[in-house]
C-alpha cells in the first residue's frame, strides 16, 4: 500500500470573506511527482503556503511528512525542502558557500555537509564552479543547484513554485531529469509551473478553479476525460470556466 | 520604411557582453517577437529601442529615428512595457490610466477607442489599487498604460512571464487585435509555444539571433530526423534513448520524447534497439519539429 | 502644465496613502522639539565649583556669594594653596574653579581691571563651555552692577573679554530650535524626496516615466512640490511649538527668518535629489541620507557640540555642511534678533550651495537607464 506523505481534508483559507482556498481534499503518495496547477489567483500560492506550515488554516486539515500543519509547522519545516523561482540562493555568496549554510540551517554535520557538497557538484558536474558566486551563474544552472540545495538534506517533500520559469527549454528539461531522479530516491515532489508541458511529466496533476480542485488525476486520464490532446487544453478548458478572475 | 531597425548592436556589461551585434528589421505593422530564456538578451535590446540604454556599438532606429540622437522623438511614438509590473500599486487602475495618459499630453477619452477592448475587462475594478490586481490583470492594465498616447511602436517585454496559460492566450489575442489596427509590435518571451503567434521571430540565445524568420521557416529549415516516441517508464525510456548510439539528442516534450536520429536510421531498427533494453511496445512516428525542437537543436551547435 | 499638476496630485496620493510615514513627517517636529526641549536639557546643573580668593576682601566674597547663589553652582572648596587644584581636579572633586587676582578689589577699584580666571574641567566641551557662559555670564551681571554702584568714570571690569551674551535665561532651547530645524528640514526634504525617486527606479516606474515625453525636470520639480509644502508645514509648527511652548520669542524679522529657511529647504531638496540620482535602491538611500545629511547635521552644525569647541579639521569640514550655516544664521535672526545685513555671509553661502547642487543634481539626473 502506497505510503501517504500529503494529505488534506477540507483544507480552507479566507481572507476577510474572501475564500483563497475553498475546502479542497487531496492525498499525495510517496516518491509522487504532483503537478499543482491554476491560473493565477485561483489559490495555489495560498494552498502551498499553509501545506509548508506558513500560514493557518481557517478551516479543515492537513498533514505534511506526517505532522499536523496547524499545530506541529516547526516539524513540517525540518522535514521539506521549499524552492520558489523568486528566491533560491543568496547572490552574493558562492556556490559552496550556499550549499555549507542551507545544510547547517537544516543541522547537518559538517562531515554530511562536506561530503554532500561534492557529491552534489559531481551529479550536477559543477566541480569548477565551486567557487564562484552565485550571482555569475546563468539563470538554468542556478535553478538546478537550487533544486539539489533544496533536496540536500534528504527531506521527505520538496515544494517548487515555478522552479523553471524563464530557463531555457534544454535546461527546463535538465531540471526535470533532476526531479524524476529525486523522486525515484523516495522523495515526493511538489510542482507548480505555467509550462504546459511540464504537467505532462507528472505522475499526477490537480487542477485549481477559484479555491476549489476541479479536476485530479494522471495526464492521460484528465487528457481522456476532458477528450483533449495536451494538457494545454485541459487545462484551458477549466480555467476558463473561472467565476472570480480576481484574486 | 521599417518601423525598427537593428544594425549590429553591441552592449556589455562589464566584463558581461549581453548582445554580440545583433540584426533586424521590423515592417509596420508586424508581430515581431524575440524568444530565448532569461539572460539571452531580449530585455537588453528592449531597453536599447526604448532608449533607455545606449548602444556601445551599432545603430537602432525606431519609427525612422535614431535611439541615441533622437531619444525624444521615439519616447513621443513609443509603448513600452518593462518586464515587472511598473505601475503604481498604490494608485488606482483609474488614476494608473489617467496619469499616464496625461503624461503623454493625451486623455483617456481621446484614445479609448484604442484600449477599449482590454479596459472593458478592468472596468469593474477601476477604484481598485493596481498593487490588489492579478497577475493577469496587471499586464492588462500596463498594456493600456502603454497604449493611451497611441504609439506607433509597442515594445513589451516579457509581458506574459508568470502569467497563466490561459490568460496568457488572452494577451496574444489582444495583441493580433492591435497588429490589426497598424501597431507595430516588438515582443519578447521565454515561452517557445508562444513563438507560433508572431509573424516572424527571432530566436535567441546567450546574446545572439540564432535564427531569424517567420516561424514556419525555421522549422522547415530543420535538416535533422525527428521522431517522437512513447511507452511506458518514460523517464526510464528517455535514459535508454540516450545510451542509443543513433540517438543524436533525446528529450523529453510533453507526453512523448523527441528524439533527433542518424541518417538512414528506421523506426524500426529503433524499436529492436529499444526492444533489447527491455522497452517493448513502444510508438515511433516521425514528426514535424515544433520551435522548441529547433531552438534546443540550433542552441546545441 | 496639466501634465505637471497630474504628476504633482499623483504625488501628493502616494504621500496620503502612505499614512504612516505621512504620520511620522508631520508628528516628527513635534516629537523632537518636545524631546529636546523638555526631557534632553544640555543644561548643566550644580557644578562643582571652588574657589581661590588670596585677597579674601568685599568684592570677591560678593562675587562668591553670587556664585553659591545660583541654582547652577555649588561652592565646594575653597582653596587656600593654588597647588591644590591640580589634585582636586584629579580626583574628581570639583568642575571649575574661580580663581581671583591677588589684589583683587585693589585692582579693581583703582585701576579698572580685576583680574579673575576661571579654570574648567575640559573633558566635557559641551559642558565646559556651559559653565564658562554661566560663570561669565554671572561675573558681567555684577560688573554691570558694580558700574551702576560706583558712579565713578572709572568703569571696572572684572574680565577682559566678556562675551556679549543674548541669552539671560540660558535656556538651551535657544542653541537647539535652529539645530532642530536644520535636522527637520533636511531629514524632510532630502531623505524623502530621495527615496521618493529612488523608489520609483525600483518598482521600474521610472522606466515608463522615462520613456515618454516628460523631460525630467518635470519628474523632479514634481517630487520637489508635495515635500516642499510639508516642510512649509514643518517650519511653522516648530516655529509656533518654539514661541508658544517653549516659550522662546523670534526676535529678528519673520520675513528673514522664512527666506532663509526657503534657501535652505532648496539646497535640502537639491541634496536628496542628488542622492536619488546617485543610488538605485531605498535601502542605500535611507543609510545615505542618514549617514550623509543627519550625522554632518547633528555633529558639525553647532546644533550639540559648539562649533569653537572643535578640533580644527572638524571645524574647516564643517564648513561644507549647509546647516551650519542656516543654524547660524537662524542663531542670529530668531534668537539674537539681528538684522538681516548680519546674516549676508549665511544666505550668500546657502544660496550658492543651493545653485551648486541644483545644477549638479540636474546634470547627474539620468535620462536613461545607465
Amino acid at each position: 500500500m502506497e505510503q501517504t506523505v500529503i494529505l488534506t481534508e477540507n483544507l480552507t483559507k479566507r481572507f476577510g470573506n474572501f475564500t483563497a482556498v475553498d475546502h479542497i481534499s487531496f492525498e499525495v503518495h510517496r516518491g509522487e511527482i504532483f503537478g499543482f496547477l491554476g491560473a493565477n489567483g485561483a489559490g495555489k500560492t495560498t494552498a502551498m503556503r499553509m501545506l509548508c506550515g506558513l500560514s493557518r488554516p481557517s478551516e479543515g486539515r492537513g498533514s505534511v511528512a506526517g505532522f499536523d500543519i496547524a499545530r506541529q509547522p516547526e516539524q513540517i519545516k525540518r522535514n521539506i525542502g521549499y524552492m520558489s523561482q523568486k528566491f533560491s540562493l543568496y547572490e552574493d555568496l558562492k556556490v559552496w558557500e550556499n550549499i555549507r549554510l542551507f545544510g547547517g540551517i537544516y543541522g547537518l554535520s559538517e562531515r554530511q555537509i562536506a561530503e554532500g557538497t561534492d557529491r552534489l557538484l559531481r551529479t550536477l558536474d559543477f566541480e569548477a564552479e565551486r567557487n564562484t558566486l552565485v550571482k555569475s551563474l546563468p539563470l538554468g544552472w542556478k535553478q538546478k543547484l537550487a533544486f539539489s540545495v533544496a533536496i540536500f538534506h534528504a527531506p521527505k517533500i520538496v515544494f517548487l513554485d515555478e522552479p523553471t520559469g524563464g530557463v531555457d527549454p534544454s535546461t527546463r528539461r535538465q531540471f526535470w531529469e533532476l526531479i524524476y531522479d529525486a523522486a525515484e530516491r523516495g522523495i515526493t515532489v511538489f510542482v507548480t509551473t505555467h509550462y504546459m508541458d511540464e504537467a505532462e511529466y507528472c505522475n499526477r496533476v490537480s487542477i485549481m478553479v477559484d479555491g476549489r480542485i476541479e479536476a485530479l488525476d494522471s495526464p492521460r486520464e484528465l487528457k481522456r476525460r476532458f477528450q483533449a490532446e495536451s494538457m494545454d487544453q485541459v487545462f484551458t478548458q477549466l480555467a476558463r470556466r473561472a467565476k472570480r478572475s480576481e484574486g | 520604411m521599417a518601423a525598427i531597425e537593428v544594425d549590429r548592436i553591441e552592449k556589455s556589461y562589464g566584463k558581461v557582453k549581453a548582445l554580440h551585434g545583433v540584426s533586424l528589421e521590423v515592417a509596420e505593422g508586424e508581430l515581431f517577437g524575440l524568444i530565448g530564456p532569461d539572460g539571452a538578451g531580449k530585455t537588453t535590446l528592449q531597453q536599447i529601442l526604448a532608449t533607455l540604454l545606449l548602444p556601445d556599438r551599432g545603430e537602432a532606429r525606431v519609427a525612422g529615428f535614431d535611439v541615441v540622437r533622437e531619444y525624444r522623438e521615439i519616447r513621443r511614438r513609443v509603448g513600452y512595457m518593462p518586464g515587472r509590473f511598473s505601475l503604481y500599486q498604490d494608485l488606482t487602475v483609474e488614476e494608473n490610466l489617467n496619469f499616464f495618459a496625461t503624461v503623454f499630453h493625451t486623455s483617456v477619452e481621446e484614445n479609448y477607442h484604442l484600449v477599449r477592448d482590454i479596459y472593458r475587462q478592468l472596468e469593474p475594478f477601476k477604484r481598485r489599487r493596481a498593487g490588489a490586481l492579478s497577475g493577469g490583470m496587471k499586464q492588462k492594465l500596463a498594456l493600456c498604460c502603454a497604449l493611451i498616447h497611441q504609439p506607433q511602436v509597442l515594445l513589451l517585454d516579457e509581458p506574459t512571464t508568470g502569467v497563466d496559460p490561459v490568460s496568457r492566450k488572452e494577451f496574444w489575442e489582444m495583441l493580433h487585435r492591435l497588429k490589426e489596427q497598424r501597431i507595430t509590435i516588438l515582443v519578447s518571451t521565454p515561452y517557445m509555444d508562444e513563438a507560433s503567434r508572431c509573424d516572424r521571430i527571432a530566436l535567441m540565445s546567450n546574446g545572439r539571433f540564432l535564427t531569424l524568420d517567420t516561424p514556419q521557416a525555421i522549422v522547415g529549415a530543420q535538416t535533422a530526423t525527428f521522431w517522437s516516441v512513447e511507452g511506458e517508464r518514460m523517464p526510464q525510456l528517455l535514459k535508454a534513448l540516450r545510451e542509443i548510439p543513433e540517438v543524436k539528442s533525446a528529450f523529453a516534450f510533453g507526453d512523448v520524447h523527441h528524439i533527433t536520429v542518424a541518417e538512414g536510421f528506421t523506426t524500426a531498427q529503433l524499436g529492436q534497439a529499444l526492444a533489447q533494453k527491455g522497452f517493448e511496445g513502444c510508438t515511433i512516428r516521425p514528426i514535424e519539429p515544433n520551435i522548441e525542437d529547433a531552438y534546443m537543436n540550433l542552441a546545441k551547435k | 502644465m496639466k501634465q505637471f499638476f497630474s504628476f504633482v496630485g499623483k504625488e501628493f496620493r502616494h504621500i496620503f496613502r502612505d499614512r504612516r510615514t505621512m504620520l511620522i513627517l508631520l508628528a516628527m517636529p513635534v516629537v523632537l522639539i518636545i524631546l529636546f526641549g523638555f526631557a534632553i536639557t544640555t543644561e548643566v546643573n550644580h557644578v562643582r565649583l571652588a574657589v581661590y580668593a588670596p585677597s579674601n576682601d568685599e568684592l570677591t566674597r560678593r562675587i562668591t556669594e553670587r556664585f553659591s547663589a545660583n541654582d547652577y553652582f555649588d561652592i565646594v572648596e575653597t582653596v587656600r594653596d593654588p597647588k591644590q587644584i591640580d589634585a582636586l581636579f584629579r580626583r574628581n572633586r570639583i568642575d571649575a574653579v574661580l580663581l581671583f587676582g591677588h589684589d583683587f578689589q585693589n585692582d579693581l577699584m583703582h585701576t579698572g581691571q580685576g583680574t579673575a580666571r576661571l579654570i574648567v574641567d575640559g573633558s566635557e566641551p559641551n559642558s565646559a563651555s556651559m559653565m564658562t557662559t554661566y560663570a561669565e555670564n554671572i561675573l558681567a551681571g555684577y560688573r554691570a552692577e558694580l558700574a551702576a554702584e560706583n558712579a565713578t568714570s572709572l568703569s571696572p571690569t572684572i574680565l577682559p573679554q566678556v562675551k556679549l551674551l543674548y541669552n539671560p535665561q540660558m535656556k538651551s532651547a535657544y542653541s537647539f530650535v535652529p539645530g532642530v530645524m536644520g535636522l527637520i528640514l533636511i531629514l524632510i526634504c532630502a531623505m524623502m524626496t530621495s527615496i521618493s525617486i529612488v523608489r520609483e527606479k525600483e518598482r521600474g516606474s521610472m522606466e515608463v516615466l522615462l520613456v515618454s515625453p516628460v523631460r525630467p525636470i518635470a519628474i523632479i520639480l514634481a517630487k520637489v512640490v508635495p515635500y516642499f509644502c510639508i516642510s512649509t508645514v514643518n517650519l511653522i509648527s516648530i516655529l509656533l511649538l518654539t514661541v508658544y511652548v517653549l516659550k522662546v520669542p523670534i526676535e529678528g524679522s519673520l520675513f528673514w527668518l522664512s527666506l532663509l529657511s526657503l534657501v535652505y529647504i532648496f539646497v535640502a531638496l537639491a541634496m536628496g535629489l542628488l542622492i536619488s540620482s546617485l543610488l538605485a535602491t531605498q535601502v542605500t538611500a535611507m543609510i545615505a541620507s542618514g549617514l550623509l545629511l543627519m550625522l554632518p547635521v547633528m555633529v558639525l552644525s553647532g546644533m550639540i557640540f559648539p562649533i569653537e569647541n572643535m578640533p580644527g579639521i572638524l571645524q574647516a569640514l564643517s564648513t561644507i555642511v549647509p546647516a551650519r550655516w542656516y543654524v547660524a544664521g537662524i542663531k542670529k535672526i530668531m534668537i539674537e534678533g539681528l538684522p538681516v545685513s548680519y546674516v549676508l555671509k549665511e544666505l550668500g553661502i546657502l544660496s550658492l550651495m543651493a545653485l551648486l547642487l541644483i545644477t549638479a543634481s540636474l546634470k547627474t539626473f539620468k535620462n536613461r537607464l545607465e
